[in-house]
Parts: C-alpha cells; structure tokens; sequence
C-alpha cells in the first residue's frame, strides 16, 4: 500500500508535467512563451512577498530568542498535563501553527531523544504531519496578493489547529497508546 | 487583527528580554532571522516561476478547466460563492492535489494563484468567504504523506518509518473537515451581526 502511494507521489508531477505538454501542444497552444508569461508571474509574486516574510519571520524570532515563547509554555504547561496532554509534547504543539522551522526542528529533536518509535515519537511525527504552519500560510497567500482585512481567518486557523492537536493526541493514544 | 498580533508578539519579546537579560540573544536573531526570510522568500522563486509557467500553459490548454468539470459539485459545495467555471476552481483543485500527495512545493504557488483569481472575484482588499474557507483547508494540513517526517523517522532508524501515515490521515481528516465546519461556523455568525 505504502509502496503505491510513494510510487504516485513521485510520478504525478512528471506526468502532469507531460500532459499539459502534449494536450497544449495538440491544441496549437504556444507552449514555451505562455510558460515564461507565467513565470513572470512568479518573480513578482516572490518579491512582493518578501516584505510580508521578513516582517513575521522577524517578530517571531524576537518572541523565541527573548526565552518569552519558553516562559509562557512553562507558565500553561501544568494546567495541559491536568487534562491529560503529555509533558514532552506541549512545547511542540504550541510552537506548531506559529513557527514551521522551529516545529520541524522540535519533531526532530523529540524523535531523537525519545526514538521514533517510543509513544512521544510516534506523536510528535504524527502532530507534525497533520497540522500546518497557520501564521506561514496566512502570510504566504494574503501577503502574495494584498488582502489587508482578514476577517475571521486566524480564528478558524488556529481552532483547526487546536482541533488537529487534540485529535492527534487521541489518535495516537488510541492506536499505540 | 494582523498589526495587533505582529506588535505584539515583537515587544512581548523585546520587554521580556529586558528582564530576562537576553537583549544580546534578540539582537542577533534580529538580523538572523531577517536574513533568512530573505534566503526563504528567494529559494521561492524557482518553485513559483516553475509552477507558475506550467500552471498558465495548463489553464491555455484547457486542462485545469476539464478538471474543475470533473470535481465541480464537491468544489461547489465547498465553495459556494465561486461561479461554476471560474479558473479559481482548477487552481484550487491543484492545490488540494498537491497537498494530499505531500509536494509543498508545488502546492503554494497554485494555492497562491487561486487566492489572486478568488481576489479578483471579489475585488476588495478583504478576505472573502470562500478564501477563508481555502485557507482554512490549507492550515489544517491535507497531506496523507507527511515525507518530511518520514525521512527524519528513517534517519533515527525507526523500525518502521510510515507506520505514523496511518495515524496522521486519521488526525488530518479529523482537523480538516473540523476546520471546514469552523469555518461555516463563523461565516454565518459574521453574516448574522451584518444584518
């Protein structure tokens, strides 16, 4: 199973790749200057999001540097270990929707220490897998192309990401616990 | 929202370094991190030229068209205030597509473009229904296969790396369809306080 799905992984994109090829080249679409119209596209994307980066990117390393982000895990940590959330895992699941990077950099180390395949490992890989980095994503998308007024995003955000860490929580618990 | 949360996250740290005798460590993450936002943002271009080029040939020839027919009725339902053959809704689709098969990299610069074709629908400098909705879908993560985690889990010699593939579809499912009903949730009570 595991094999297949590696298999369509690695060959979507090169199909995809061929087929839009052959279908526009069919169709008497000029292939090769529609793609560099497009990809001018691009260029201007990266630079008007370069700003948006830097601004969040900076902001949240002076939160982490500071010890402020470590203070205020270890402020809320005993009361999510009276509800049953383990010890090890909270760092992570704080730090998740808010630094991609610095999660990365936790599942790595939490793997490390605990093995990959110990209880924390297992959660820990599965916590990374199934929620993504809110404040990135909202960056990215609105940043890339100016929406100034974002509404009830970050709320619907950061409760799915709350839901994602329950969930992995009670999944794993479940399966290896 | 945005402008409160960024101040506050930056003086949060800058007064707490104050006390806590750290004014040297954030000083140095300062320009650090600066730097890498920069190296981040251009090791982005490639990817969004790339795509970006593949994806404008594809909607030339009709192909994300041909999608967006196959899969309208789950999209529209998803979406509603998207109308019928929009070009938004294959770049959508490729996103979700590329989320599900774990490939980032090809999934920002589309998910880029739908925002920009979904922006151009409603024509304001503020968040639209359905792009909350999408991005609701992306921050819920819709990968099955977490490659990343894999390859770490491979390179602390786990006895058996995608073992957690199974656990993480089964917490994506939960987030995702959770999120989508966060979302309703809180479209209808913005659509309440407005009347």
């Amino acid at each position: 199973m595991m094999g297949i799905i590696t298999t369509i992984s690695t060959w979507l994109i090169p199909c995809f790749i061929a087929v839009v090829l052959i279908v526009s080249t069919w169709k008497r679409v000029p292939a090769y200057e529609t793609f560099v119209e497009g990809g001018k596209d691009g260029v201007r994307m990266a630079f008007s999001l370069l700003p948006f980066l830097v601004g969040m990117i900076v902001a949240i390393s002076i939160l982490r540097s500071s010890g402020a982000l470590e203070a205020f895990i270890q402020l809320i940590s005993p009361l999510l270990i009276k509800i049953g959330v383990p010890p090890d895992i909270i760092p992570l699941a704080l730090v998740r929707p808010i630094s991609g990077t610095a999660a990365l950099g936790m599942t790595t180390e939490l793997i490390s220490t605990h093995g990959p395949d110990s209880f924390i490992g297992r959660l820990a890989s599965t916590m990374q897998g199934s929620t993504d980095t809110t404040l990135y994503i909202l960056t990215v998308y609105f940043g890339a192309v100016g929406i100034r007024k974002m509404r009830y995003a970050l709320k619907v955000g950061l409760l799915a990401d709350l839901v994602g860490i329950i969930a992995s929580i009670i999944v794993v618990t479940l399966l290896f616990g | 929202m945005v402008n409160i949360i960024w101040a506050a996250m930056a003086v949060t740290g800058i007064v707490y370094a104050m006390f806590n005798g750290t004014m040297d460590e954030v000083n140095e993450a300062l320009f650090e991190s600066a730097e890498e936002a920069v190296t981040l943002s251009i090791g982005l271009i490639s990817i969004l030229v790339f795509w970006l080029g593949i994806m404008k040939v594809a909607e030339k020839a009709g192909i994300l068209e041909f999608l967006s027919r196959m899969f309208r009725p789950i999209i529209i339902r998803l979406f509603p205030d998207i109308p019928k053959d929009h070009p938004a809704i294959g770049y959508i689709l490729s996103n979700i597509t590329a989320n599900i098969f774990g490939l980032g990299n090809a999934a920002t610069p589309m998910g880029i473009k739908a925002m920009e074709q979904m922006k151009e629908l409603s024509g304001s400098d503020e968040a639209s229904r359905s792009m909350i909705t999408f991005l609701a879908l992306n921050t819920s993560s819709l990968t099955i296969i977490p490659t990343t985690v894999i390859s770490i889990r491979m390179q602390y010699d786990s006895v058996s790396p995608t073992e957690i593939v199974g656990t993480t579809i089964i917490a994506t499912l939960i987030s995702s369809v959770s999120a989508l009903m966060i979302d309703r949730v809180f479209y209808y009570r913005s659509r309440r306080r407005k009347s």
